[in-house]
């Protein structure tokens, strides 16, 4: 059904992920609109395990994010969903002592092989924090900021570039009129997706988000939400919640996770209707976690 | 609300539905009794108690609606809400099932008995039975003893044709029977409704535990 190999599998490992095959012969989980066959996987992760110094934070993660689709992580908090997002643009690089095993491809090439340029990286796999993180510059030079570092000096197509992010980002009609101002007088829903603006504007391939409307009220929520449907036009989503609705609402495919493993991966509909594992039922019924 | 409050909120809507099976069992246990005995004064009490049984069924649903509003359920939650639901409804339409078997009653109680009553009996036990059954499968989450009660349709049906078969006999015979024997395959008719509705919930059973929606997938001509 996918156009890529099927990833490996250790078939004693019962207790680890297996790899839930969307059934298209299956009449209940067949979806109209959506055609398997023509979905590519933008990311693929094989076997990882990564530890903090001694201990081991992610156990044999076997995923596959889909091209043009939101996938998002869930899980009880320290389960390392977080930990897993950091991974797929090397943030975890800057910690003292981790280290990766098992290999992740982006595009089918490791991102953690020695001829990637990790700047490179980071501008192909955008993220966007939990508590918003402007520069303390102006709306403007918060987006041209990166494109800038990029090389580009030209204004009209700065002017351009900042244009189409805040575009993107849902914020134009909002700070148009005052491109010059801090930032930091934005409010809180405007200031993330400024970061959103301020990660689109170097023209990412996927972008991360971690936990993006946890310190958001429900109008600045649902905007983002919103923003996701359409930012998925252009680029791959991978998004950690805490929040089960919103998994439920923004995400074509859910990933539970547990105490470092991967407990169950599947589409969004199937997992919240009719997950195979006792866990994640247990989990997203508010049963344990 | 907590997870408890919200537990002991699905254990209530459980015990309302068991509740309201239990009324619509009872009132075709009546409807068969009333039948059979001639009695129809037993027959327009049946009338008079659908009340309950619709009253319940609306309980129900504005109970799973705010459940649905409230707490947004999920996963085993959320099909044993629209599980609960549907069930509703069927048993709803089992009572007014059993409501017209009585009407019929009442209307060939004008009249002198056409035949002694065997098949018909049979068939009401047989229905009754298969509505106790898929309730039972539904208090257990019983998915095998579900399917099971798909296969007893078949019977019940079967049962309706003969009768079908001998009341056309009579009618063939002698016009005057004519209008007591089509109430009869009337009644006839009810009661494999009421196994048609009981086999519905059976598969409703089924989409509760394991998650497939199974109706309507009998190819054509297998049964």
């Amino acid at each position: 059904m996918y156009p890529s190999p099927p990833l490996t599998q250790q078939p004693s490992q019962s207790q680890t992920f297996t790899p839930q095959r969307p059934n298209v012969q299956d009449g209940h989980l067949q979806s109209p609109d959506k055609d398997f066959s023509t979905q590519a996987v933008k990311l693929t992760l094989n076997q990882v395990n990564f530890f903090y110094g001694d201990r081991q934070a992610l156990f044999k993660i076997d995923v596959e994010i889909i091209k043009n689709q939101v996938t998002s992580f869930i899980g009880p908090s320290g389960c390392g969903k977080s930990t897993l997002l950091r991974c797929l643009n090397r943030l975890n690089d800057l910690i003292e002592g981790a280290r990766l095993e098992g290999t992740m491809l982006l595009d089918g090439v490791d991102i953690n092989g020695p001829d990637v340029d990790i700047t490179d990286l980071r501008t192909r796999v955008g993220m966007v924090f939990q508590k918003s993180n402007p520069f303390p510059k102006s709306i403007y030079e918060n987006v041209a900021y990166g494109p800038r570092l990029h090389g580009i000096r030209n204004r009209g197509q700065l002017d351009q570039i900042v244009e189409e992010g805040l575009k993107g980002a849902g914020l134009w009609d909002e700070a148009k009129d005052r491109l010059h101002a801090s930032a930091l007088g934005l409010s809180g829903g405007q200031q993330q997706r400024l970061c959103i603006a301020r990660a689109l504007a170097v023209k990412p391939d996927v972008l991360l988000m971690d936990e993006p409307c946890s310190a958001l009220d429900p109008v600045a929520t649902a905007k983002i939400e919103e923003l996701l449907f359409s930012l998925k036009q252009d680029l791959t989503v991978v998004i950690v919640t805490h929040n089960m609705q919103q998994a439920a609402r923004v995400s074509d495919w859910t990933a539970f996770m547990y105490l470092g493993e991967l407990v169950e991966f599947g589409l969004t509909k199937q997992i919240f209707t009719m997950p195979s594992k006792k866990q994640t039922d247990d989990y997203i019924t508010g049963r344990f976690g | 609300m907590t997870q408890r409050h919200f537990d002991e909120e699905l254990s209530d809507l459980k015990t309302k539905l068991l509740r309201m099976a239990g009324q619509a069992e009872e009132q075709i246990d009546q409807a068969l009794t009333a039948l059979v005995t001639r009695d129809s004064a037993l027959a327009r009490q049946v009338i008079e108690r659908d009340h309950q049984v619709n009253a319940l069924d609306v309980e129900i649903d504005e109970e799973c609606i705010q459940l649905l509003a409230l707490h947004q359920p999920a996963a085993r939650d959320l099909r044993l809400v629209t599980t609960a639901m549907k069930i509703a409804t069927e048993l709803e339409r089992i009572s007014d099932l059993a409501e017209n078997v009585c009407e019929r009653a009442i209307e060939l109680n004008e009249e002198p008995q056409l035949k002694p009553y065997i098949d018909i009996p049979l068939m009401g036990k047989m229905a009754r039975g298969m509505v106790k059954e898929s309730i039972d499968a539904f208090v257990k989450s019983d998915a095998t003893l579900a399917r099971k009660i798909l296969t007893n349709d078949d019977y019940v049906d079967d049962l309706m044709e003969q009768l079908f078969r001998e009341l056309l006999s009579f009618m063939l015979e002698d016009t005057r029977t004519i209008s007591r024997a089509i109430r009869l395959s009337f009644i006839a008719k009810y009661l494999e409704r009421i196994a048609d509705h009981a086999t519905n919930i059976a598969e409703l059973v089924v989409y509760l535990v394991e998650g497939k929606i199974i109706r309507h997938t009998t190819p054509p001509g297998s049964s």
